[in-house]
């Protein structure tokens, strides 16, 4: 009998009776990041990774009834035995490792290979069935090593800088967020939105060595964010505030930033390719490292990569979830007008 | 190439006409000299010889890539460019090359007269030393195909700014014939290779929308009714025994018509006329659809000519023997125009616009629906004593248009775009009902804003029933507004019938499905178009 089972609640272990990123409320979660696609309100108990919790009190005021776990140690749930890997995506991600009766099943929720300096770097972990993310799983996502692109957005942000432009970063308050700050401190003061402060606080309570930043209130002066860098996410893009700034130039950073109608259909005057998911490549890679029998695809494109995975060898079926809409649950969190 | 690929990049991140024209005049400011004519080269369309077909170049793209053909394909399908798609799907470069653009054409020149397995060679070792980017833009340069959002008008204003040359006597340059490889920037703009002095327009006159019942403007016999046609508004010169066509884009576009080009045996030195150019077939306007065939296009095909033959329809005169007469009023100029038509020794091609005699503005209003039957999109009123103002100005000319035709429809098939769109959902197949059913009637992809269209996408990614291919049947749910000019019948399509230039009105928002109109209401519509005025 499988260990995991696709169902209208979300992924689920019969053997153990708890669900993996359920997105209806279930008496016992088990959370593989903070992504709002990932955890939803409302669950009896939730099990996650000691740095995924931070995020759970913070944005959605979890304290009691969240479990906590560090990687690599195993606890027994109703004979099933559990266990969380780095995945590498945001800080606290985790795979979640499930054995019963010598069968292992990993499910891997959102991750990367690359390590980005702040999130706990990805494990490969051997298993019989590996459950997989394909947000890139086309071959047209080859993502350069982080240490080019950073070195393109400082290149941007000097540019900007001579030019006496304000300097605005679009990232996901949880995770690209962190990891600008942490790869871009030093040249610059780093003035990030509340959504990305509270988060940080969060985080650096727990341990997390992040650089210093400053909080963006109405009462900073445009001056002193013009010779700053400006982190906001995607929610406020747009909005009267960034268009309050002198000079605004902005950018996006995202894996969708790699082809060009990506690029164009956003109105951000950069696109740079940083991404926390895995390339088409990286996919392969984890994937073949898992030396799965089985793989189940969830979010992304789901067709196509299953059905490459199965031209290759490799025994693989596309899976329906509501996962890979991070971008609009987390920013619907934040409203336009939030500065200002 | 580096210099010529941040242009590329800077001008497809603006969609703001003046900050492409900044990074234009910025590029002409510090460009390798040599490569400036390149790139004003491509950028007009004019396109060096293939040297490998489209067909070997993805056949390469494809194997190097180590991927089925089918994952290209879905590749393509979310990319929405071929020289793209190869540029992203092939490995990363292990080497570096950087050439001036220059060189790669003198390259992509030389390697066209090689065999199949030199060329394939070439072009691999290329893609290997080049970055994403980089190969996009290489592969652009094979194709010839450069299309990323500037105009010739836009390219010839941004000439004009940085070397401080009149912008008509650019644009007569570029559009004249040269060879990147043989003239410099300079002598090419400078126009050495044309006489400019010979080709410049007028700047056109334009009319504003009546926005009034005609009562209100005054008498009819102080008015001069034509039929407002559907093509493309242009001008045409002949001086010192040249021809030139422009086209209310101010661009030139003579190459495009050759069956006006016997005005430049027929037509005296000095003459300039203001008309319509339109395609005409037996003595009838056909539609915007069948000109469409012909416009922007480098090379006519024999059929092109056959089905979409030009004509030109000539609403007035600006210059006659050589002097300016716009100021002259309407009446006055009319008849020297009359004149000059009737002295043409080939007639039906170039026609004098007709006047429309009318006695009242009820007796016009009634013509006016009329229109559609003969391709027309309404009327166009000038007052007889106006002179041919320089750009628009409000009193003296009005253009007094037919409403465009409405129904409420549904949304039952989206697609992914192409270009821009990729990757959203923005191409739609709206549907009427007959009876229990529903039936399609027209496919548009355009009025709606970036932001309805995220909306529209989220929602066909929910609710999308099957696939096929690219094509997602989803809830028939979401109704829209479908505006169009004409209707016919037609046996190619299942319902019988279709819609001239549909397009999304708006999104009713407010409608269900039940409320949309039904087949017989378009099948009405039909024959109550097709009644002649007199039955009416």
């Amino acid at each position: 009998m499988s260990l995991i089972n696709f169902t209208n609640k979300g992924i689920y272990c019969k053997q153990g009776n708890f669900y993996i990123d359920p997105w209806q409320p279930v008496d016992y979660a088990v959370t593989t990041h903070g992504h709002a696609d990932h955890v939803k309100w409302g669950n009896k108990h939730y099990l996650c990774h000691e740095l995924t919790k931070p995020i759970l009190r913070q944005r959605y005021g979890l304290e009691e009834n969240v479990q906590t776990l560090p990687y690599h140690q195993t606890i027994n749930i109703n004979g099933v035995k559990l266990s969380l890997h780095p995945a590498g995506h945001v800080i606290g991600s985790s795979q979640i490792r499930l054995e019963y009766k010598g069968e292992v099943c990993v499910v891997s929720g959102d991750y990367k290979l690359e390590y980005d300096g702040i999130s706990t770097a990805f494990e490969p972990v051997k298993c019989h069935t590996f459950v997989s993310e394909s947000t890139f799983g086309l071959p047209i996502y080859h993502w350069e090593p982080q240490y080019q692109i950073f070195e393109q957005i400082k290149n941007w942000l000097s540019a900007n800088n001579a030019k006496q432009k304000t300097s605005i970063l679009i990232a996901y308050s949880l995770g690209k967020a962190q990891r600008l700050i942490k790869n871009l401190a030093g040249s610059y003061p780093i003035y990030v939105h509340q959504s990305v402060a509270k988060l940080n606080e969060g985080f650096v309570k727990a341990g997390i060595n992040l650089p210093e930043t400053i909080t963006i209130t109405p009462l900073i002066k445009k001056e002193e964010l013009q010779k700053g860098l400006i982190i906001i996410p995607p929610a406020l893009a747009d909005g009267k505030w960034v268009k309050s700034l002198i000079q605004p130039a902005t950018a996006i950073c995202s894996g969708w930033m790699m082809v060009r109608a990506g690029r164009r259909w956003r109105s951000a005057d950069a696109g740079f390719t940083l991404s926390d998911h895995a390339d088409w490549p990286s996919l392969l890679e984890a994937i073949k490292a898992t030396q799965a029998e089985k793989v189940f695809v969830t979010h992304g494109y789901t067709a196509i990569f299953s059905k490459y995975l199965n031209e290759i060898g490799i025994t693989a079926e596309e899976v329906n979830t509501k996962y890979g809409s991070e971008e609009n649950d987390d920013d619907n969190q934040i409203k336009q007008n939030e500065i200002s | 190439m580096k210099h010529f690929a941040a242009l590329i990049q800077q001008l497809e991140l603006s969609n703001k006409t003046n900050d492409k024209i900044a990074a234009l005049v910025d590029y002409f400011s510090s460009a390798n000299e040599k490569d400036k004519p390149y790139v004003i080269a491509m950028f007009t369309g004019k396109k060096p010889k293939r040297p490998v077909s489209t067909a070997l170049i993805k056949e390469w793209a494809i194997a190097e890539s180590n991927i089925p053909s089918w994952l290209f394909t879905e590749s393509y399908h979310n990319v929405g460019d071929l020289s793209e798609t190869i540029a992203l799907v092939l490995p990363p470069a292990k080497t570096e090359i950087d050439k001036p653009l220059q060189e790669w054409m003198s390259d992509l020149a030389a390697i066209s007269s090689q065999n199949e397995e030199q060329k394939k060679e070439y072009i691999l070792s290329t893609w290997n030393g080049l970055n994403t980017s980089e190969r996009f833009i290489f592969n652009k340069l094979i194709s010839g195909n450069f299309r990323i959002g500037v105009s010739n008008k836009m390219l010839v204003n941004a000439i004009a700014k940085q070397s401080g040359i009149e912008s008509s006597k650019i644009m007569h340059a570029i559009m004249g014939k040269w060879d990147p490889s043989k003239i410099t920037y300079q002598q090419l703009i400078d126009g050495a290779h044309v006489n400019t002095d010979n080709s410049w327009p007028y700047p056109f006159c334009l009319a504003y929308a009546l926005d009034t019942e005609p009562e209100n403007i005054g008498k009819p016999s102080q008015w001069q009714a034509e039929w407002k046609w559907d093509g493309i508004r242009g001008q045409i010169i002949k001086r010192n025994g040249e021809l030139f066509i422009w086209s209310r884009g101010e661009e030139l576009v003579t190459d495009q018509f050759p069956e006006l080009h016997f005005l430049k045996n027929e037509l005296p030195d000095g003459t300039v006329l203001d008309g319509e150019i339109l395609s005409i077939k037996n003595g009838q306007v056909q539609s915007f659809s069948t000109l469409q065939q012909r416009l922007n296009r480098k090379t006519i095909t024999k059929d092109q000519l056959i089905n979409a033959p030009i004509g030109f329809y000539v609403y007035d005169i600006l210059e006659y023997k050589t002097e300016d007469i716009r100021l002259k009023k309407l009446q006055e100029r009319r008849k020297i125009l009359e004149k000059v038509i009737a002295d043409l020794i080939t007639t039906d091609i170039v026609k004098i616009s007709p006047v429309i005699p009318f006695e009242t503005w009820e007796n016009l209003g009634a013509l006016r629906l009329t229109a559609r039957q003969i391709n027309s999109e309404g009327i166009m009123l000038k007052n007889i004593n106006s002179t041919f103002h320089s750009g628009r100005k409000r009193g003296d000319w009005w253009k007094w248009k037919i409403n465009p035709y409405t129904i409420d429809a549904v949304m039952i098939y989206a697609q992914k775009g192409s270009g821009r769109r990729a990757n959203f959902y923005t191409d739609y197949t709206f549907a009427v009902s007959d009876g229990e059913k529903l039936i399609t009637i027209a496919k548009a992809y355009s009025g709606l804003t970036d932001k309805e269209i995220k909306e529209v996408n989220a929602f066909v990614n929910k609710n999308a029933i099957e696939k096929f291919g690219p094509v997602r049947t989803v809830k028939p749910e979401l109704v829209f507004e479908i505006a169009f000019e004409g209707i016919a019948e037609s046996k190619r399509h299942k319902a019988g019938l279709a819609l001239r230039f549909p397009r999304i009105a708006r999104w009713r928002k407010d409608k269900k499905v039940s409320e949309i109109n039904t087949l017989d209401d378009l099948k009405q519509l039909i024959s109550s178009v097709s009644l002649a005025p007199e039955e009416k």
